[in-house]
């Protein structure tokens, strides 16, 4: 190696055995100004969102705009405050075990536009060298390391360290962006849709780097997407949300294999084949998802549900387990004895 | 340590790029008119810091027989005003005090309305509604009542003046400040600073500055030309300058009494003060394109 030794990541505390991050409870709703005569309201952009991530796996969030994938990513790295909920990293509670700061350093963020997240007037290796300068790492020291990152994401250090952003395409600013998560050696990573914006043949190649990163650094990744082929090739587990809630997550086999919330159907139904001989069959779900101000009661997904029951209106069903491999589904048709026609022990299939 | 990085080893780890300052500097002097616009400002400024030293005539020495000559009068390159006085050591002369009322309010104002405007911007919430709002209160008034109101409160005086001047202007820079601020701040790459642990004085300085300033810049060297007019409209009224003492706006209502009599060397005051405000409003405007480096 070089003599810029990359500063040291945060030790590894509880092991393999323990998730690298616990997420409970996670809430977190935005006031909307009522005006004059009518009350304060909320939009209900996160609403008790719990799961685990385990370390080196890669977490897949699914989702149509609008249902908080965002909002949780950047709850996550705390770059906004949340309502209620914990989140833990590598058994510490962030803000008493785990200082904010050092939270900075285990944990790292990709955004989408890969234009909007690199400042336009530094120069990528200053973008790339900003981060370990912050956390008290020499001037020089810090640009050797930003040139070392720019050559580990497949960049020519020598042709584009100098460069600015307006100067290289999508596809290298978004390897820019990459270098200048990793630039504080983090065990986690979140990319926010951070392929989304590439054409298909350079989000390949993104893709193949983000894998062979995560190799090498041994990092783990909360992926968030739309793009639901892109979401199988690269996640371990995954986690649909629909209105700011967990609806269904699992093993991505599993869960795109026999996927048990009507929402995951309709949305693995609405992804476009490119097999003449399997085309989409089933008709989409129609209509927007329901305004977030004022989310339907007890199953957010009653309203556009072709299953819907009288069940569904009145009791809020629960995440459980469907397998045993940790796929669990928050619908009333996959819980026993939930008072739905179609739970499990009348009839499973739909 | 993969081959494709290792040539970069050899450039010594301090060599860095020669910066974003220095990339501006080379743009602005491959734009021709922002150079012949930097050119004319220095020539004014240097001549009217300098002026002692410039051989010119007696800047207050009238002479009631020779009034008025026109432009091109023998020993009077410029002619001479309404008291017989030579106009262009009057207008050299009277540069000082135009460029001090012209300029320095609105460089006190630029450092104070950017600093306010970049705290409203930057934290939101109630801090923004403090500061805007108090802002909002010195829009009510128009700028020159507003000048007029301070400066009569203060005393006559050009010390004063310049004060109130500098009053007038902070709320007109806080508010654009702001406004380039708050678009600023919700870009991604301060929320990737803020992700990556930076406090906020250094995201202020390292992110936010360079991208504010351009425009906040712009917009206050358009204020200078309005400052020398405020200015000379203090004077009118007994508030700045004093008459004996050259001062373009005052030369230009003391001569306006002489419009009909020799409008040319009457306008004289007005050509500086528009050469002025037009070589700041283009060398400016040469700045603000050589900042923006996407181009």
């Amino acid at each position: 190696m070089t003599d810029a030794a990359p500063l040291a990541p945060l030790e590894d505390l509880g092991g393999e055995a323990q998730a690298l991050l616990t997420v409970r409870g996670l809430t977190k709703h935005f006031p909307v100004r009522g005006d004059l005569f009518s009350p304060r309201k909320t939009v209900h952009a996160v609403d008790d969102v719990s799961f685990e991530v385990i370390k080196g796996e890669t977490v897949g969030i699914v989702g149509e705009s609008g249902c908080g994938k965002s909002t949780t990513a950047r709850l996550l790295m705390h770059l906004m405050d949340y309502n209620s909920g914990d989140i833990i990293y590598d058994g510490m509670k962030i803000g008493r075990e785990l200082s904010l700061r050092d939270l900075r350093r285990a944990m790292q963020m990709v955004f989408q536009d890969s234009y909007a997240s690199l400042n336009p007037r530094l120069t990528i290796e200053d973008s790339i060298a900003f981060g370990p300068k912050v956390h008290g790492m020499a001037a020089a020291e810090a640009q050797t390391l930003a040139r070392d990152l720019l050559g580990k994401v497949g960049l020519r250090p020598e042709t584009f360290a100098n460069r600015y952003p307006h100067e290289i395409s999508g596809g290298q600013r978004q390897r820019v962006n990459i270098a200048r998560a990793l630039a504080l050696s983090p065990r986690l990573v979140i990319l926010d849709e951070a392929v989304s914006a590439l054409d298909k043949s350079v989000e390949a190649q993104v893709l193949n780097l983000l894998v062979n990163l995560k190799r090498e650094f041994g990092l783990t990744y909360i992926f968030i997407s739309h793009d639901l082929n892109v979401v199988r090739y690269i996640s371990d587990r995954v986690l649909v949300m629909y209105l700011g809630q967990v609806v269904e997550l699992g093993p991505i086999d599993s869960v795109w294999g026999e996927p048990a919330h009507p929402y995951t159907r309709a949305l693995l139904a609405a992804m476009p084949t490119s097999d003449p001989d399997n085309r989409t069959q089933t008709a989409p779900i129609t209509g927007d998802p329901p305004n977030p101000i004022d989310p339907p009661k007890a199953c957010r997904f009653h309203t556009r549900c072709p299953f819907v029951e009288q069940v569904c209106s009145t009791v809020a069903p629960k995440l459980s387990n469907i397998g045993t491999d940790g796929h669990q589904a928050a619908c009333h048709m996959a819980t026993a004895g939930s008072g739905h026609s179609r739970a499990p022990q009348q009839d499973a299939t739909a | 340590m993969s081959a494709i990085s290792e040539p970069a080893l050899q450039v010594p780890a301090k060599t860095k790029s020669s910066g974003y300052w220095a990339t501006v500097g080379r743009r602005l002097l491959r734009d021709k008119l922002s150079v012949l616009c930097a050119v004319i400002l220095l020539t004014i400024l240097l001549a009217a810091l300098f002026a002692p030293w410039l051989g010119l005539a007696d800047p207050y020495q009238g002479s009631m027989i020779r009034r008025l000559r026109p432009i091109g009068t023998p020993n009077y390159l410029l002619g001479t005003d309404e008291l017989g006085r030579d106009m262009l050591a009057r207008l050299v002369y009277g540069g000082r005090l135009s460029l001090l009322t012209g300029i320095l309010p609105v460089f006190l104002a630029f450092i104070a309305g950017t600093t306010l405007g970049l705290i409203a911007g930057y934290a939101g919430g109630k801090l923004n509604t403090i500061i805007m709002r108090t802002v909002d209160v010195f829009f009510a008034f128009p700028s020159v009542l507003l000048a007029i109101a301070i400066s009569g409160a203060l005393g006559a005086g050009i010390l004063n003046s310049v004060v109130s001047l500098t009053i007038v202007f902070i709320p007109q820079i806080t508010r654009v400040a702001e406004s380039v601020t708050t678009g600023v701040r919700n870009r991604d790459f301060v929320e990737a600073a803020r992700a990556s642990g930076a406090d906020t004085l250094t995201i202020m300085r390292v992110h936010m500055l360079g991208n504010v300033l351009g425009p906040i810049f712009v917009y206050a060297t358009g204020l200078i030309s309005v400052s020398m007019i405020l200015a000379s409209g203090l004077s009118f009224l007994g508030l700045g300058t004093k008459p004996p003492e050259p001062e373009w706006g005052l030369m230009l209502n003391t001569l306006r009494t002489a419009i009909y009599a020799n409008p040319v060397v009457a306008a004289l005051p007005g050509v500086m003060i528009f050469a002025v405000s037009i070589c700041f409003n283009l060398l400016s405007d040469g700045l603000r394109s050589a900042m923006d480096i996407r181009n």
